[in-house]
């Protein structure tokens, strides 16, 4: 077992310190070792999206991603989107629109679809489906998801404050 | 007297008959009377003194939940049927 | 909003609150089963078969044992031995040898990911390095993979110790052998002008829930035991964990978490009562998380089957006989839901004459598990396509055929009793009238294709509890775990019956030890039977609150009216009391007023549905792009109907991959080649379209709401209703799923060259 390395990085919007091995992955650390269990593990190959975070502005699988590479990076996960006054308006859209049934994939649509509306804030339908194409959801078909990127994204056009 | 529908691969104790009358008030009594009438089918239906767990009464069409207490009524059709189970 | 049901009125149930644990759910904070964790806790892995059929020689566990930070090995052979016999537990039967060999082998294994030991160790890591240290000696077996390899006279025998009724005291790979019959079938076939055989494929698929199987759990020294773990059913996990670790059942306490997706596939156990032995023998906490691997190699998948399926009708559209055949692939223990296929093949149908022979049958392949309707769809494919083409041949309109020869209440079922009041008509006639149906399709290469389905759902047992708060508010106690969104559902009961808001009831699932025993969260039961328990509690406290009330007024009970949340009584304006001023009276009326419910429902109205889809399917690539799909479905009385839309979508899409794209894919050896999510290739969002709903309400007769099963029929027609499709829109009558681009490709090849018919190209 090889020796444990310190990484520090910006974690919602904070700099932490965390000790890690070299072979564990940042979801692993997140769950694990913060305690941040909001960021879901589904498959660990990268391919079910529940354990999406942003780093640096890009929606990422954090299985997919060595733990000791957030060194240095700006790291954004589920626990983070809520501000201080209340949820971030994608939240509450899933909400109004029953987007989540078992809500297991939920945070990880959640940070694919802030990703997405960061940089582009009026997508169209086609333009949701392919950047959320990277998360699987089982229970809804994806309808509502949808509708709620949707809505979000037409709220925050017209100058709602995210969150 | 109610009326048993034999199930169809049972149909070999009844000489090929579907639907044949029982006595009895309950099942565990209409099994009885079966087994009287047609020996073989307590072996059947019964694991030890228990319905199968494999097996689902339904009586005049509702599903019964006493096993073999459940009551059956002189005019009663009562059908032996495998139980199922679903997931959600 | 006030909705109306056969003269019933509802205030609360019908509308769309914000479900209650909305915002733990957003925000990253709800615990599902893999978020518990313990001081001091151990991390348990598996080790898993290599081989799909072999006996077990010799496993050593030194170097393993040897390795630092490794506190326990276990093998089958530490483990209790169970009666080889049917049992109650889970959702139906069980026979718990099959069930604890399944999960820990013992002198065979009978499938590629067949678990043969478990670790526990300081941390996964260590764990599953030791799980790689562990040494088995196979005498590697011939793998049986189909049903028909396993029905072959000579074939490898997976259990020489298995016997059915019928062959006596052969052994067989044939667990049991299911048939019903109405009528005379051959003399049936004399009277029909159009006879329509084909022989059917259908390949495994899983239930694909993004979350894998978990479990936490501690032994307490004093031998009382606590297991956190996501699972539809906390009382069978409690009595199987019980039973396979030895470990007395009251002894035990599960917790439900919250659960990633179950469909059925989480109705039984797989690690929980091996974390619980670990713990056992370890004296700390043991946490087991599978990988998803694991989950597609080990979990039960549901059953492949092989139909051939003869219906026959006269040229005015009336079916007049139905001769089934079908094998299901049970996997490595008996248990398939071949029964189930069998009874909803031609379920929704009046046919007079009619034999169907169902058979559960052995193969290398994971021990089966229920999922969502099983066994529904795998025959839905046959009878729907089937049904299809005779309608073509008849020039007769799909809906119109089905209205034909639709059952009604009356109409005797497969099994024999025959049908109370079932909505199969109007969800046709709903269909029929839906905005998809009535639109125009048009361009090349688009077909659109209907198909029905049918359900049971069942009842069996729930307890509930409802407490009136002090403030007028109310609380309530459900044994159900909460899948999709029923603890909402279940709030809304309670509102309704108090005369309160949905936003004024907490609900809340309990653990094992604070609920009365409830049934597990399947079978399309929890809205109808917890909503009836939870129905029978709220009435319970209403019925409280009228007892305090006329001692308050020096009243009978019977004197005292109750509506909207305000307590009267006929003559006497002047007394009034709103269930908040009640409240401030519990004390010194009598205490706290709790109301109970605890029902065994007898009789659960069963569904219908109808799915329409409109494809496009690419000439060059055989893709097929579904341009709009629409779910109708009868589900009694819509508790709330945002969720219930969301049941009839997952549903819908999870069939869809059914049909284009999901398959187990074995080879030779009898490795599963695809224990991937990408590989087993599930819709994404891209894949589909927006997702029509038609909810449709014919009340069930006998339930205080009116409310049927919601949550499994939308997955069984789909891919009937796609072949369907894709028939109209190429000529081709697909006979295997997935229809995936390499199948239909073949067959459309073939059909260009004008080889071959398609049943022969899509071969599996």
């Amino acid at each position: 077992m090889a020796k444990k390395t310190v990484v520090e990085t910006t974690l919602n919007g904070e700099t932490v310190e965390f000790l890690c091995e070299p072979r564990e992955c940042l979801l692993e650390v997140l769950r694990d070792e913060l305690e941040l269990t909001g960021s879901k593990e589904g498959c660990l190959t990268g391919d079910c999206g529940a354990c999406t975070v942003i780093v640096d502005g890009r929606s990422a699988c954090s299985c997919l991603m060595l733990a000791v590479e957030a060194q240095g990076k700006k790291i954004e996960t589920i626990e983070g989107l809520a501000g201080p006054n209340g949820l971030h308006v994608l939240q509450q859209k899933f909400l109004e629109h029953a987007a989540l049934q078992c809500g297991i994939c939920t945070p990880g649509f959640l940070m694919s679809a802030k990703a997405l509306l960061d940089r582009n804030p009026s997508p169209t339908e086609p333009e949701i489906r392919y950047a959320l194409a990277g998360n699987l959801c089982r229970c809804t078909g994806y309808d509502k998801i949808v509708r709620a990127v949707t809505d979000a994204a037409k709220t925050l056009a017209s100058g709602a404050r995210a969150a | 007297m109610a009326i048993v529908v034999v199930p169809a691969l049972l149909r070999k104790l009844t000489n090929g008959a579907e639907r044949v009358t029982v006595a009895g008030r309950n099942v565990g009594q209409v099994i009885d009377d079966l087994e009287r009438q047609f020996p073989g089918f307590r072996d059947q239906l019964l694991q030890g003194v228990e319905l199968k767990p494999s097996i689902a009464v339904s009586i005049d069409g509702e599903m019964g939940t006493g096993g073999l207490l459940d009551r059956v009524k002189e005019t009663s059709e009562v059908f032996f049927i495998p139980a199922i189970g679903g997931g959600r | 909003m006030a909705a109306s049901t056969n003269g019933k009125t509802f205030k609360v149930i019908g509308t769309r609150p914000i479900r209650h644990d909305g915002l733990e759910k957003v925000t990253g904070r709800a615990k599902y089963g893999a978020d518990y964790s313990l001081p001091d806790m151990l991390h348990g892995k598996m080790l898993r078969s290599p081989y799909a059929h072999a006996r077990i020689k010799s496993i050593k566990i030194d170097k393993a044992l040897a390795l630092p930070g490794v506190k326990a090995i276990i093998t089958g052979a530490d483990l209790p031995t169970l009666p080889d016999e049917m049992a109650t537990g889970g959702e139906g039967p069980v026979n718990l040898a099959h069930l604890s060999e399944n999960l820990l082998a013992r002198d065979k294994v009978l499938y590629d990911g067949h678990a043969v030991a478990a670790v526990a160790a300081t941390n996964a890591h260590i764990a599953e390095e030791a799980v790689r240290l562990i040494e088995v000696d196979y005498e590697v077996l011939p793998p049986v993979m189909t049903v028909e390899d396993a029905m072959k006279p000579g074939a490898a025998i997976l259990n020489p110790k298995l016997r059915n009724k019928e062959e006596g005291d052969k052994e067989t790979n044939i667990a049991s052998h299911l048939q019903f019959k109405r009528g005379e079938v051959d003399e049936g076939f004399k009277s029909a002008d159009y006879v329509i055989e084909r022989e059917f494929k259908t390949a495994m698929v899983h239930q694909g829930y993004i979350e894998p199987h978990n479990g936490v759990a501690i032994f307490g020294s004093d031998g009382h035991s606590t297991i956190w773990c996501s699972t539809q059913g906390s009382f069978a996990v409690r009595a199987l964990s019980a039973a396979v670790a030895g470990v007395p059942e009251s002894n035990i306490k599960v917790v439900p978490a919250e659960i990633g997706g179950g469909f059925g596939g989480k109705l039984t156990v797989y690690l929980e009562p091996i974390a619980l032995f670990l713990s056992k023998k370890t004296g700390k906490p043991v946490k087991m998380i599978m990988s998803r691997g694991d989950v597609l190699k080990a979990t039960g998948p549901t059953s492949g089957s092989t139909i051939r399926c003869k219906i026959g009708c006269t040229k005015d559209g009336k079916l007049v006989a139905a001769k089934i055949w079908m094998a299901y692939e049970a996997g490595a223990y008996p248990g398939s839901p071949v029964g189930a296929g069998a009874m909803t093949i031609i379920a929704p149908y009046n046919i007079p004459h009619m034999i169907i022979d169902a058979y559960d049958v052995l193969v290398n392949r994971p021990k089966t598990a229920a999922y969502r309707a099983p066994g529904a769809t795998n025959a839905a494919m046959a009878s729907e396509t089937i049904i299809d083409e005779l309608a073509d041949k008849c020039g007769i309109d799909p809906i119109q055929f089905r209205l034909l020869n639709a059952a009604q209440e009356g109409t005797a079922q497969t099994a024999g009793p025959p049908y109370k009041k079932i909505g199969y008509v109007e969800t046709l006639e709903a269909l029929k009238n839906s905005p998809h149906y009535k639109s125009k399709l048009e361009g090349p290469n688009r077909g659109r294709g209907i198909a029905t389905g049918f359900w049971f759902n069942i009842g069996m047992n729930s307890s509930a509890i409802v407490h009136l708060n002090g403030d007028g508010t109310a609380s309530v106690v459900i044994g159900s775990v909460d899948v999709g969104g029923t603890r909402a559902a279940q709030a809304m009961v309670t509102a309704e019956v108090l005369g309160i808001r949905a936003e004024d009831v907490r609900p809340l699932v309990a653990d094992t030890d604070s609920i009365g025993y409830n049934d597990v969260t399947g079978g399309s039961r929890t809205a109808v039977t917890t909503g009836a328990a939870v129905f029978a509690a709220a009435e319970d406290a209403v019925r409280q609150l009228k007892e305090r009330a006329a001692k308050l007024w020096e009243k009978k009970p019977e004197e005292i009216a109750y509506a909207d949340g305000v307590l009267t009584t006929a003559g006497d304006p002047s007394k009034k009391l709103t269930i908040k001023e009640m409240a401030k009276q519990f004390a010194r009326t009598g205490g706290p007023i709790t109301g109970r419910g605890s029902v065994n429902l007898r009789t659960v109205g069963p569904s219908f549905a109808a799915t329409c889809v409109d494809v496009e399917v690419d000439p060059d690539t055989a893709k097929v792009k579904i341009l709009r799909a629409t779910c109708v479905q009868d589900v009694g009385k819509a508790l709330h109907p945002s969720y219930v839309e969301g049941q009839m979508q997952g549903g819908t899409a999870q069939g869809i991959g059914w049909a284009l794209n999901e398959e187990y894919v074995y080879d030779d050896r009898g490795n599963l080649r695809n224990f991937g999510l990408l590989d087993y290739r599930m819709p994404t969002c891209l894949d589909l379209p927006e997702l029509e709903t038609v909810i449709v309400e014919v009340p069930a007769p006998g339930h205080p709401i009116g409310s049927r099963g919601v949550g499994e029929v939308s997955i069984v027609s789909p891919p009937a209703a796609v072949a369907n499709a894709i028939a109209h829109a190429t000529g081709i009558r697909m006979v295997v799923l997935p229809m995936s681009p390499p199948r239909l490709m073949k067959a459309m090849h073939n059909k260009r060259n004008g080889t071959e018919t398609q049943a022969a190209a899509a071969g599996r």
